[in-house]
Parts: C-alpha cells; structure tokens; sequence
C-alpha cells in the first residue's frame, strides 16, 4: 500500500470541499472494499478522506409512505431495522444475502453502492484490465470468466457489479440523494449504476466531487409477494453466480405489477421493463414467468467460462417468480430451495 | 453512532504519523502510527496481542475478528487511525477473573477446533452472534458464522459449541 494523507471530515461541506482540494483524494466510510483494494495497489489515493463519523446514519420515515436511509447506515443495521424487515423485506434478504456478519457490520449503504467489481483481472495489477487501466485491454473476455456478465457487455469490459443490496433496491425504484460542488440532485438508482460502453473505468453516474448522502426507497415495497434468490458457488459468503429479486402484486391470482432485477449478470443491477410488461396481467404461474424470462434474457450472451449462466438466470426467474407468487420467500438461512 | 473524540483534521503530510487513542481489553493506549496501520497490525505488531490471527488479510476468512464498539468486525480491514477513540475486546480480553468466557469453555468442552487457527476469530465472531440474538436455529447459526472459515472442518463441533453458549446466556 502506498503511503497517503489521513483526514477527518468534520462535516459533509467539509468533506465536499476536502475533496474539491484534492482530486486524487478519495472518501473512505466502512473501508471493507476501499482499504482491500488499497493493499491489492488498485486503489492509490493521495489521501483518505474519513466521512465515517459524520450523521447520515439514520433510517427515516421519508415523503409519501418512504424510506430515507442514510449514506452511512451500516449493511447490517439496515437489515434488521424494523422498518426494512415489515416494510421492505426484499431489502432485508438482499443484505444478508450478502458478505458476512463482519463485513456487513462495517459497509456503508453508500460504499455498497459505490463497491467495485470483484473481477480477477481488475485485482490484479499484473494483468490487462480496461477497467483499472483503461486502454491495457480486457484480461477476461478470452480468459477466466466463470463469473462475467452476460448481459450489457462491451469490447472493453465484461465485469460484473457484485452488490446484492442494490439489486433489491434497483427493484424498488430507490433513489440516490447526492451533493457535491455544484449542489445536491436525485439519480434514480436504474440511472446511477452504468454499463460499461468504452468507459468501463467509470462504474457510475456520480460526478467526481460528489459525496452520496442517502437512499431513499419509495412506498411500494412489495412486502407480501416477494423474494430475493441468490445461486452461488457455496450456500454463504459467496458472491453471486446469479441473483434475482422478485417483486409482485397480486390480484384474484393475475400479475397486477411485476418487478424482476437480477444481479451477477451486468456491469450495472440488471432490469428490464418489457419483462416486466409481460408479466403485468397474466396468471400467476409458470408459462407466464418463462415468458419473462425470455425476454429478459434475449439478448444475454456467454463468453466460454459464463456460458452456463444464461440457462442458470432463465431457470432462477422462473424459480424466484415462483416462490414471490406463492408468498414463500427465499430463506437465507435454510438455504433449500423453496 | 458511539460517541467519540471530536472530529479533527491533522495527519499532516503523507510522510507522518498519526497519533491514535484506542481502549483495547479496557486497557487505554495512546500510539503514534503510520496511518496505513490496520487495526490487526496495531494488535499483533504495537500490542503484542497474537491471539487475533492474520489469516488472509482481505476480509475473506474471518481469523481476525474482534469486537469494535461490541460489533464484530474484521480488523485487517479497517485502519486504526479510523478507529481512534473506540474500545476493541480481542480473544485475550474475553475470559474474566481468571475465569474462561462461557464461549471459550463451550470450544473445549465440544473440542470445537483443531489447529485452532481460527479459533479467536470463530469465538470472538461467536460471542458477538450470541448478543446480537438473531440466530436460533442451527442453520441460523451457520449462517451468520459463514464470516469465518475453518479450514479443518470443525464445524460441526463450533456450532455445538455456540449452542452450548447460547443457552447459558
């Protein structure tokens, strides 16, 4: 790890303007990715801007029947808030889905948003990575990608964004409240995450400058019908194969509204509106769900390795779809499939 | 958020050191540090207190658990100047009065180790499990221990022993 200045922020202006001074300079909160990467050499920064203690650490009641949830409530304090377990449970699963008890104890809501890929080939600092050095090439597109997106890729990058929480709140339409030097604004969180194009370099939509001050989710938050079905190599601590976060409203048996994002597959959490449209006023039941899930894989393609993770999503939303129209979500303890 | 000392800057140039001010195992330290310190280094290398292992150092196995604040976190990933103020509990800060903590003496009593590498970071990760009282069931307990790893395969005899614990607090 190369050597860097510590800083405090006494205040989100401050910590705002610290980085304003500083361009190399990067906000650090629960550390669990940044300081990791910083060992690896994939991360430099001049200096570390600490924001852990400022007080965005609240869960609060937000407008219209919503939840605002501070940029540095920690992963697993959300979890078990009260309010996420009755109201948004899809988000609680998503969470413990998640790391460990350890790691989610000290990520961020906003550090879970802004983690980087777990690609091998952005680790390691020996090998090509558009990502890490943009023009040095895609290390995993002819190379080991087991794990790799098959959705939303490019010629450039074919990562993958690991975090299981932003899959949850992609389907219930959360938004990212930010600030930074030319003010405060809104990104819905579908906007906030970006594919990878000839820029892999930048994972989202944030601004340089900008600091993430909190999520806020909307009413709907699905709490009857749901589910979130994570496939991964061992039962726990793993990251995602594929995910999928399962959200529907029912109605004499028929599909009222139906949200479906997947993670594991996309540089970015991965929705897809016609999906959804397909599924809005039909039964209930498997025909249906296949249907959906064929269009949202339409245009899925593997890389050698991650050729088997198209008929592994295709196979997870008919199951995911499945276990939310049946109001049996997916346990992440007694990790049978239901 | 726990209360802590006022927000500062003042790490100077990138070249210093920084002063940081921790209580570990109710014993207060003031050090002066680089700040690329982890708070596992601080431990094992300033303090001498080996119990905590450095197993991976990537927040993948779990060797070095330790209670931060009473929350069990991974100490290779997270700098102790960020942690100045807190109170740490390692492995050794556990058993009290000379009496082992009812967690230790549940590891013996199952023989829940082997080479005991991951043993202070299985107990500390375990006593932490049992006061966040959100497992149960045995799967429940795997689960929120899935943080640490055993490369022996002991398993089977830690969650024995958690339960064992759990039903003496």
């Amino acid at each position: 790890m190369i050597n860097f200045q510590y800083v405090r922020a006494s205040s989100i202006a401050d910590a705002v303007s610290l980085l304003a001074d500083s361009p190399t300079a990067k906000f650090v909160a629960g550390g669990t990715n940044l300081i990791d990467l910083m060992k690896m050499d994939v991360e430099q920064p001049s200096k570390l801007i600490d924001i852990s203690r400022l007080e965005l650490d609240k869960v609060e009641d937000a407008a219209e029947g919503g939840l605002r949830i501070g940029a540095l409530v920690r992963n697993s304090d959300l979890a078990y808030h009260p309010a996420v377990e009755a109201r948004y449970p899809v988000l609680s699963s998503a969470i413990r889905a998640g790391a460990s008890q350890q790691l989610r104890n000290m990520a961020s809501t906003g550090g879970n948003l802004l983690q980087r890929t777990r690609c091998a080939y952005f680790y390691d600092t020996a090998l090509p990575c558009n990502k890490r050095t943009p023009g040095s090439g895609c290390g995993a597109r002819q190379g080991h990608n087991r794990m790799h997106a098959i959705l939303g890729t490019s010629d450039a990058c074919i990562a993958t964004h690991p975090s299981d929480m932003c899959v949850a709140l992609l389907l219930l339409e959360a938004k990212v409240h930010v600030t930074g030097p030319n003010g405060a604004r809104t990104i819905p969180l579908d906007e906030f995450h970006r594919l990878p194009g000839d820029m892999p370099q930048r994972d989202t939509n944030l601004d340089p400058g900008e600091i993430i001050i909190a999520v806020e989710v909307p009413r709907a938050g699905f709490a009857s019908n749901y589910t979130y079905l994570k496939i991964r190599d061992r039962l726990s601590y793993a990251f995602a194969l594929i995910s999928v976060a399962a959200g529907l409203e029912l109605a004499d048996g028929r599909i009222k509204t139906a949200r479906l994002a997947l993670g594991g597959v996309a540089h970015k959490p991965w929705r897809d509106p016609r999906a959804e449209a397909a599924l809005t006023g039909q039964a209930a039941e498997e025909t249906a769900f296949r249907q959906a899930a064929d269009i949202l894989l339409r245009d899925a393609r593997g890389f050698g390795d991650n050729d088997f993770k198209i008929e592994l999503a295709r196979r997870a939303i008919v199951r995911a779809l499945t276990q939310a129209a049946r109001g049996t979500p997916q346990s992440q303890s007694n990790k049978k499939i239901a | 958020m726990q209360q802590r000392s006022q927000p500062a800057h003042g790490a100077g140039s990138a070249s210093s050191t920084v002063s940081v001010n921790l209580t570990v195992n109710g014993t207060r330290h003031s050090l002066s540090l680089d700040p690329r310190t982890s708070l596992l280094d601080l431990l094992r290398e300033h303090l001498d207190l080996t119990g905590s292992k450095k197993g991976c150092d990537h927040g993948q196995c779990g060797a070095c658990t330790v209670l931060l604040d009473g929350r069990r976190v991974v100490s290779c990933l997270t700098l102790a100047v960020m942690q100045d103020g807190a109170s740490v509990t390692t492995v050794e800060g556990l058993a009290k009065d000379g009496h082992l903590h009812p967690l230790q003496q549940a590891f013996i009593d199952h023989d829940a180790f082997q080479c005991g590498y991951c043993t202070p970071g299985q107990i500390c990760s375990g006593v932490a499990l049992i006061a966040e009282g959100h497992a149960k069931t045995a799967d429940e307990i795997r689960e929120l221990m899935s943080g640490n790893i055993c490369r022996c395969g002991a398993y089977t005899n830690i969650v024995a022993a958690i339960q064992q614990a759990m039903g003496q607090s």
